[in-house]
């Protein structure tokens, strides 16, 4: 297996009933790569990731998972791909050795695969204590342990930091760094801008369409946009002043800054320096953020569904 | 590795499963305890032919024919008379109320007509609403009263009577003799009782998985429909072991139900059903998506096979249309099966008819739950 790509697929189409989930929706994962899969809730991210690892079948579509065929090879491509769900979705009233036990037997592993993990994730002074009595971040590290313990050639996390803390988050993150730097591939979703910014490359999706993909600068780049950051003693009434102005398309107080961005610079600056002169306010132009980006992106998204 | 069979994972999958339900304390208990406490509730108190019978006399006097029928009434444990000097009125009230099943009344002539050698007639007034109660009470009557009358003015009945007397009918009442309910009744509870602890117990197995949303994470790894199905299914099949066993060994111990046949071909018998059973509530628990609706279904499929299985009400009593759907339930097989090896001592060559048709149950309900998982979440 000496392809490139740990994930190739392409034009996968996903619906249930007249709702169209995942709309020709064509991804590409390097080896050892971290690829972030950003958008907003009930854009698709999870079905595509179910698709990807043989928990359902598209409608339309193809695509290669580890060099395996996503149509016809569900069962290999389950063994060699490490799925962490959503939810937490192992058993609560199961002990966190004896889930990993089980997974272990699941997979044909041996006792000593189990002691490993449980070393390697620091869980081995807690294994006698019931999954379901564990916090948020001990949840994840459970199910993390116990996706990675067959030691998978491909993660596909799904939303794996939702309602942890952000030590235990950070923690996670080091984690998969230092997985993908021994050549493990991994498929993240977030929400999180600071996630997304932590990925090699991200691949942005709304309304079960991809809208964007690249790396981090690229992506920015991409979207062209021009931001202005306002300073002032009286930033509410400059919002109000600038919602609707020709070139503005976004408007969002960040603390006691108020950004504005959009695409066109010519007009965003002249309508900038309008609001910025009636409210004694100062302005300047900054770089654009990952989030902005991806607010621009989703509004232009529905628009197009509309 | 095989992809589609593994004794390893299939042991995983059972060991789990077991560990979950030692956890699930109440429910483990329930599993154990209620076998055995609806046998000895159930075992006890239903009975086919109820005796002492709450009834009332109205009699105009006390002359000694009068006293010769109620003793005799009583000696056939059928009658206690409760009211033994009611008004006609009265009794119609006790009837009509409930209180008594029965109401006698001898007429005030009674004795001078039987002494005069005329037709005297005493009338008994049943409480027929339930047909069963009257039944057995009135049936002796003809023999009582005529054997009781005898007895009392000591000499031979007319020859009418003879004569119809010359014909003698011999019956014998074979594996039963003494009609004991409960010879007829324990080894049909054990059906019962199997029925609703397994096929409760499987269906809620898988929708549970659904439910906590660990079938997401149980799919996507490694695992065939075959070894989820065994995985889910085996550790009741051992729970119903034990039930087996305790109510087997009960129903020796104390009820005396007699073993006539053998133990072995009941064991297989009690395999196949026990069988049926699990896979049948798999069945139920891979088309339901609650356990709410799991439990329903399994009502909804439990009170029919009570019913008209023949566990209840005599299997030939019923239309023939009923008896066609009686045959679709396993419970209807599984009670020829025990009734015919425990109380009739019946051979293989006996009870292959049900074996038969329950080993039929297994394969069809097998192969519709395999073809009904799906391996993905669509």
């Amino acid at each position: 297996m000496a392809e490139e790509n740990a994930i190739e697929v392409s034009g996968l189409t996903k619906r249930f009933g007249d709702k169209t989930v995942v709309d020709h929706v064509s991804l590409e994962v390097k080896r050892g790569e971290i690829a972030g899969f950003l958008g907003p809730n009930g854009s698709g991210k999870t079905t595509t990731i179910r698709l990807m690892c043989g928990l359902l079948t598209p409608d339309e579509g193809e695509g290669r998972v580890l060099g395996h065929d996503i149509l016809h090879e569900g069962p290999t491509i389950k063994r060699e791909v490490g799925y962490m769900t959503q939810r937490f979705s192992f058993y609560e009233d199961l002990t966190i050795e004896e889930n990993l036990s089980f997974v272990a037997g699941v997979y044909q592993l041996g006792r000593q695969a189990v002691r490993d993990t449980l070393a390697d994730l620091g869980l081995t002074s807690r294994r006698t204590q019931l999954a379901g009595s564990l916090s948020g971040g001990w949840k994840q590290r459970l199910a993390l342990a116990a996706c990675i313990m067959h030691r998978p050639q491909l993660l596909m996390l799904d939303e794996p930091t939702a309602g942890v803390d952000p030590k235990a988050r950070r923690e996670f993150w080091d984690e998969i760094h230092e997985r993908a730097a021994d050549g493990l591939t991994v498929l993240v979703s977030t929400h999180y801008m600071d996630e997304a910014e932590r990925c090699h490359r991200i691949n942005y999706i709304a309304y079960g369409k991809l809208i964007t993909r690249g790396t981090v600068p690229e992506v920015v780049r991409d979207a062209g946009l021009s931001t202005f950051v306002l300073k002032g003693p009286r930033l509410s009434e400059a919002q109000r002043l600038l919602k609707g102005k020709p070139g503005v398309d976004q408007v969002a107080p960040y603390g006691t800054d108020l950004h504005v961005i959009g695409r066109n610079r010519v007009e965003l600056e002249r309508s900038v320096t309008e609001a910025a002169s009636a409210t004694q306010s100062d302005a300047k132009p900054a770089e654009t953020s990952l989030e902005d980006v991806f607010i621009q992106l989703m509004g232009e998204a529905q628009d197009n569904m509309a | 590795m095989n992809r589609f069979f593994s004794l390893r994972r299939l042991l995983t999958l059972i060991r789990k499963e077991a560990i979950q339900m030692r956890r699930d304390r109440l429910t483990f208990a329930m599993m154990l305890g209620v076998p055995l406490m609806q046998l000895m509730l159930f075992g006890f108190a239903i009975n086919n032919d109820p005796k002492h019978l709450p009834a009332a006399l109205v009699a105009a006097d006390e002359d000694k024919y009068t006293r010769a029928m109620v003793t005799a009434l009583e000696m056939t444990g059928y009658y206690n008379f409760i009211y033994p000097n009611a008004s006609a009125a009265e009794a119609e009230h006790l009837l009509a109320s409930g209180t008594v099943a029965f109401v006698v009344t001898v007429p005030s002539d009674f004795g001078t007509r039987l002494e005069r050698g005329d037709n005297p007639k005493i009338l008994i007034e049943a409480d027929a609403t339930d047909p069963a109660v009257a039944s057995g009470a009135v049936s002796t009557l003809g023999q009582v009263a005529s054997d009781a009358v005898t007895r009392a003015t000591g000499q031979e009945w007319d020859k009418k009577t003879k004569a119809a007397q010359q014909v003698q009918v011999v019956v014998h009442k074979l594996y039963n003799p003494e009609g004991l309910t409960q010879f007829n009744i324990v080894p049909g509870l054990l059906g019962v009782i199997l029925q609703m602890t397994m096929v409760m117990m499987t269906s809620m197995a898988l929708t549970r998985e659904t439910e906590r949303g660990t079938m997401e994470n149980l799919l996507s790894m490694p695992v065939s429909p075959l070894e989820i199905m065994l995985g889910k299914v085996l550790p009741y099949f051992g729970v119903g072991a034990v039930q087996v066993v305790v109510v087997l060994s009960a129903s020796k111990l104390i009820f005396h139900v007699p073993f006539m046949g053998s133990l072995w071909l009941l064991f297989a018998g009690i395999l196949l059903f026990v069988m049926a059973l699990v896979i049948l509530g798999y069945l139920i628990s891979s088309v339901v998506r609650t356990q709410m609706q799991a439990m329903q279904v399994t009502i909804f499929y439990f009170l029919p096979s009570i019913l008209l299985s023949g566990f209840m009400f005599p299997f030939r009593g019923m239309p023939d249309w009923a008896q066609y759907l009686g045959e679709t339930l396993p419970l209807t097989h599984f009670l020829r099966m025990i009734r015919g090896v425990m109380l009739k001592g019946a051979s293989f060559a006996d009870v292959s008819g049900p074996l038969w048709v329950l080993g039929l149950f297994v394969v069809i309900f097998a192969l519709a739950a395999l073809s009904r998982f799906r391996r993905t979440l669509d």
